[in-house]
């Protein structure tokens, strides 16, 4: 009786997050990504970081809706398959609202000088969020004092932003370094190990 | 075909094979709708691109539900949205599955461990390119006459307050828009 009860609460808390979540991302998959971060890993401790930058580059990768990807993962992650139904439930709601009733007038909404004035605006508080999410983020990946990290972070930084190489190319190219690395990792492990042996 | 099923099985295939968020979903929406289906004029679509953009959410669920709307009211806007959902629904409740059962094993971290300071990066080149749209939004210059200095403002602002008083993300992002705006009517009135 009791764990169904968590269950319910957990599931309610769920609903809540990702429909706000969703109500307020303007811009893009990486932006809902960030707000999760805040919300799932510092606020509500639900996730550990890395669990939350693994889901992003799943959600990446995966076809569809950025977005909803990240819910089916997280729903499935706090509450199995309820959980991803409710996540998505919660992530897909806002959208279906809001444009339903704007493809009604929206012709007037698109040339509304207000609209775009406020949208422009409200940029400004979105890279906000994002940086702040990324010094968080950043930090950690300083903090390992791996140069393979550090040096991956910053190459990956500069193919995106100064060479424009897709994001999905980018995650295949480090998923392939990773297994090298692994390969290395356990070359230097036999290694040790014949080193104390002998 | 019904109009319905045809909404829903175009906007399946949207789902399917959009790879890498909004902007890869455009061209194949307008493949469906424009192109094969002749549902909509191409000056429709851009409308709908230009609304799907200006309003939260993923690009591929607005459209879908500007689409289903316009063609077949809110049973239309269920459909699309649906089918848009589905492939993701089925893979990535997949990946989540092995994701999990195979997370824990040392060779896996490995290789996460790997993906994870290229998601810091991209995440950080995507807040950057929404800064430069925020400071430039008549196109970027590396001078500075271009430079908008309400939003620059803002995003110090804001950003000192997320870093130093925790405030909430959606007050931030709430709060820029109003305070934004409302410093723009009032220069406008001065």
């Amino acid at each position: 009786m009791k764990s169904t009860e968590r269950k319910a609460t957990i599931l309610c808390k769920l609903f809540k997050a990702t429909f706000l979540l969703s109500a307020f991302t303007f811009g893009g998959g990486f932006v809902i990504v960030s707000l999760m971060k805040k919300k799932f890993v510092e606020e509500l401790g639900w996730l550990e970081e890395e669990e939350m930058l693994d889901i992003t580059a799943i959600a990446q990768s995966s076809p569809g809706p950025i977005p909803i990807n990240a819910s089916v993962i997280l729903g499935y992650r706090m509450c199995g398959l309820a959980g991803t139904l409710v996540a998505i439930l919660g992530t897909a709601l806002p959208p279906m609202i809001i444009l339903s009733v704007i493809s009604l007038f929206y012709v007037q909404f698109r040339t509304n000088p207000i609209v775009a004035l406020a949208l422009q605006v409200m940029r400004a508080g979105v890279a906000a969020v994002i940086f702040d999410v990324v010094i968080n983020l950043a930090k950690n990946v300083i903090k390992t004092r791996r140069v393979l990290y550090i040096g991956l972070m910053a190459a990956a930084f500069v193919a995106r932003a100064i060479l424009g190489v897709e994001a999905t190319v980018l995650i295949l190219a480090c998923l392939a370094i990773g297994l090298v690395d692994v390969f290395a990792q356990s070359r230097l492990g036999q290694k040790r190990k014949t080193e104390v042996q002998a | 075909m019904n109009t319905l099923l045809l909404l829903f099985f175009s906007f399946v295939q949207v789902g399917l094979f959009s790879v890498g968020g909004g902007y890869a979903a455009i061209p194949l929406i307008q493949n469906q709708i424009v192109d094969v289906h002749g549902m909509m004029t191409l000056a429709e679509f851009t409308d709908l691109i230009t609304i799907a953009e200006m309003t939260p959410g993923p690009i591929s669920i607005n459209s879908a539900t500007f689409v289903g709307m316009r063609l077949a009211g809110v049973p239309g806007v269920l459909l699309c949205s649906l089918g848009c959902i589905l492939p993701s629904f089925f893979i990535c409740l997949a990946l989540a599955y092995f994701y999990y059962k195979y997370r824990g094993i040392q060779g896996v971290q490995t290789v996460l461990g790997a993906l994870r300071p290229a998601v810091v990066a991209l995440i950080a080149s995507a807040g950057l390119s929404i800064l430069v749209l925020a400071l430039f939004p008549n196109g970027f210059t590396l001078g500075l006459e271009g430079i908008h200095l309400v939003e620059g403002l803002l995003f110090v602002g804001a950003l000192f307050l997320l870093r130093r008083f925790k405030v909430n993300a959606i007050a931030i992002i709430f709060g820029t828009g109003v305070v934004g705006t409302a410093a723009y009517l009032l220069m406008g009135l001065v």
